[in-house]
């Protein structure tokens, strides 16, 4: 691209940058290009590893270094390019890779998905970003038929290398249309990967696993984990770093109770079995980290140990994920049970605006604590 | 007479293949008669339509061996879709099955245009096309057979036939979801800079989709090489075209969008639409090509075709547009071949047909294990179950 600095009136300096039309030969028409300079925005920079990072940073960080890594990899969605991503995970990728590797699209995406799965089976690696994962189910059509499927379809001749990735469930007074948890749904499909990380180590390692892997991902991230700072590992800050795809991470170790969640709500877990330990509860804290592979042993291991499971997610209950991990237990660990599964799920309603009501809709941490103690039969009795 | 004719026209270099028109030594070489590569020019009889582009020139260039090769692609096509007709009536074939007989002159004209870098994405009306590509006979009826030797190992079916090396996509049942894939195809080419375009087809039932029109707006946008070629047969399912579009004239729909209106019918005039579409693809990005076309079967197997159109319709067509006849017409006109030739190629060709599918129908079932096969390239020990959980689990290989 060629650069021309011009100033605007009010002093600030913009890179208008011409291309030629694309194509042999040429377009007649030169469209101009304008993106902000760093020194008027201050802020078109990818972002550098280090000791503690956000969770936005750390998927920046995962995308550049796949972006370097390897060629055939793009990036494709609304505003991820000049906009510089609608939740700014995109952030300076347009400015170090161009416009062929970081394409902004309309807001098209049924098109835009057909497009990058298209482009997927013929060897390309598109990281396609929705803006909500709610939208993605204008385009579910071709995450599901066109690429879960297709490897299946076409016998192994046509395997589709894509990741699907974008903020999923609830944020804070986003409203009914924009909260849904779409883990149980697509967490059903065969041929599909499923990942949901937690903190910022993790959502770079499962992200550049997810980009590395050969089958259809999709990677659901929560907006409202993306400013929270986590400390990263020395390892976790390697190009090379991955985490392994299907594997489960205990984040705390117990003996008297499992609570198997995943995302945001695992932070709250934490939390919960602090109070919990000191009513003598020693609670077992299992981080999923991947849907789909569903990593069954670590969940079975756990529930032999502590004999007692609770599920905790922030989706819809019926049909949820809680419904699969309990089925799995009664499948594996029936006999190790000394009660009852219980479920934590967001409240069975599409998601209210009003601050008290969603506040309800929403698992929290006094249900969590009550729940816990209810199945291990302390506290109020079950219903 | 004919036979000094026809060297006359060709020039002196059919001298050496003369021998090879002598009744004796028909059957040979499968092929004998006129297989010249001289050119032959000709006038494609239907005038093209143009929308916001100049349609190229009605004067085609082919060959004698272009036109026997027209003639015997097509002719396997409609032994191997009448087969299948035969075959879905005795209960081999389950499920969908859609024909594309009457339809061969559109996959035989663009295959004449087109080389191993370009590909090709249809709907489910794809045996054909999948033919066109570098399939097998053999293959096309395992498949639809459910048999392992089917191109995607019993597991497809009639929709969903691939073959990747040659540039062939499917084979999607999801109708127009292939025209955003096949401008994903053309990205991925551009992207790579392979000297390629996709063509995405789609039918007259597909072109009201609005994933169409986010793909044609996108390709536009970004000068995507991919073709958007509508095969016009005039019926979506059993709803004809001025029943479920305000505007039929597909090749106008893409609006900003250079669009080309075709008689689909000729191979001649659809290799050359091709090709100059090619060209402008390359250079500028998407155009429409709107192949006006027609289906003798309905629209699948357990459509009679006859609830929606007259029979008078169908047999009319037949009669003044089959797209082999017309091909006969020219080689026997033109006197590359004569009748008795042109039997022979379709002996030939019907016991290709026959023997395919006698070995189609030795080729046992997929293994029981293939039930768990292709779900993922890397499963990282994930398992998968069957109905019985407890009985039948398998780790992914």
């Amino acid at each position: 691209m060629l650069g021309v600095f011009r100033h605007q009136a009010n002093g600030a300096r913009l890179i208008v940058s011409k291309f030629l039309g694309q194509g042999k030969g040429g377009c007649s028409v030169r469209r101009p290009f304008v993106h902000a300079s760093p020194l008027s925005r201050g802020m078109a920079d990818v972002a550098v590893v280090a000791d503690k990072m956000n969770v936005r940073d750390a998927l920046n960080s995962a995308l550049d270094e796949e972006l370097t890594r390897d060629p055939l990899v793009y990036v494709m969605g609304e505003e991820v390019g000049q906009y510089q991503g609608a939740y700014k995970i995109t952030k300076g990728l347009l400015e170090k890779y161009g416009i062929e590797r970081v394409r902004d699209t309309p807001i098209t995406e049924m098109g835009f998905t057909g497009i990058g799965v298209g482009s997927a089976f013929y060897g390309l690696k598109p990281v396609v970003e929705f803006m909500s994962i709610n939208f993605a189910m204008q385009a579910i059509d071709h995450v599901i038929n066109s690429a879960a499927k297709m490897l299946y379809m076409s016998g192994g001749k046509i395997s589709v290398p894509i990741v699907f990735r974008g903020p999923n469930g609830a944020a804070a007074g986003v409203g009914a249309q924009h909260s849904q948890c779409f883990a149980a749904w697509y967490g059903s499909c065969p041929g599909l990967k499923v990942l949901m990380p937690y903190d910022a180590e993790e959502a770079r390692g499962l992200l550049k696993a997810a980009i590395r892997d050969p089958d259809p991902c999709i990677f659901l991230e929560n907006e409202l984990l993306y400013g929270v700072e986590y400390p990263m590992s020395a390892a976790s800050k390697d190009k090379d770093f991955t985490l392994p795809i299907g594997q489960a991470k205990i984040m705390r170790e117990g003996k008297d109770v499992t609570i198997v969640t995943f995302s945001r709500q695992v932070e709250i877990a934490l939390k919960a079995a602090d109070i919990l330990a000191k009513d003598g509860i020693s609670a077992e804290i299992i981080n999923l980290r991947s849907i789909r592979p569903l990593d069954r042993p670590c969940i079975n291991n756990s529930v032999r140990k502590t004999s007692r499971l609770v599920t905790l997610e922030e989706g819809w209950p019926q049909h949820g994920v809680g419904c699969e991990i309990i089925a799995t237990i009664c499948d594996e660990s029936f006999f190790y049970l000394d009660a009852p599964p219980e479920r934590i799920c967001g409240a069975d309603v599409p998601m209210p605006y009003a601050v008290n009501l969603e506040a309800l809709a929403v698992p929290t941490m006094d249900d969590i604590i009550r729940i816990v103690k209810r199945c291990c039969h302390r506290g109020r009795a079950a219903a | 007479m004919a036979v000094r004719q026809a060297l006359r026209r060709a020039g002196g270099r059919l001298l050496a293949t003369q021998g090879a028109m002598a009744p004796a030594a028909l059957g040979v070489a499968g092929r004998g008669l006129s297989t010249s590569a001289e050119p032959i020019t000709l006038e494609i009889p239907v005038p093209f339509k143009g929308h916001n582009v100049e349609p190229p020139s009605r004067t085609v260039e082919t060959s004698a061996q272009e036109l026997t090769e027209f003639f015997r692609t097509m002719f396997v096509m409609r032994r191997m879709e009448i087969a299948a007709d035969s075959l879905y009536k005795s209960k081999f074939i389950r499920g969908f099955c859609h024909l594309y007989d009457g339809q061969e002159a559109v996959c035989v004209g663009m295959e004449a245009a087109l080389n191993d870098k370009d590909c090709i994405i249809t709907a489910y009306r794809d045996h054909c096309t999948h033919l066109g590509r570098g399939g097998t006979v053999l293959e096309v009826f395992a498949e639809l057979m459910g048999r392992k030797d089917g191109c995607s190992l019993g597991k497809g079916g009639s929709m969903h036939m691939y073959n990747k090396k040659g540039g062939f996509y499917g084979g999607n049942g999801i109708v127009g979801a292939q025209t955003p894939l096949g401008a994903g195809l053309a990205f991925a080419q551009k992207y790579l800079k392979v000297e390629g375009v996709t063509l995405a087809m789609y039918g007259d039932g597909a072109a009201n989709q609005g994933q169409l029109f986010e793909a044609m707006n996108i390709s536009a946008l970004w000068d995507l090489p991919v073709l958007y070629v509508c095969e016009n047969n005039h019926y979506g399912m059993g709803t004809a075209e001025w029943r479920s579009a305000k505007s039929p004239e597909y090749y106008k729909r893409g609006d900003y969008v250079p669009g080309l209106k075709v008689d689909g019918m000729d191979c001649l005039a659809v290799k050359q639409a091709v090709k100059f579409a090619k060209e402008y693809a390359l250079k500028n990005g998407p155009m429409v090509l709107e192949m006006d076309t027609y289906r003798y079967h309905g629209h699948s197997m357990s459509d009679p075709g006859s609830t929606y159109r007259t029979r008078d319709e169908i047999s009319g067509v037949r009669q003044e547009r089959d797209p082999i006849e017309r091909i006969r017409k020219l080689l026997l006109s033109h006197e590359i071949a004569t009748v008795a030739e042109l039997k022979q190629i379709e002996k030939d060709a019907k016991k290709e047909v026959e023997d395919a599918l006698s070995k189609a129908k030795e080729s046992p079932s997929p293994d029981s294990e293939e039930l768990f096969s292709n779900i993922y390239r890397k499963s990282y020990g994930a398992k998968s179950y069957g109905a019985d959980r407890k009985e039948v689990v398998v780790t992914l290989p």
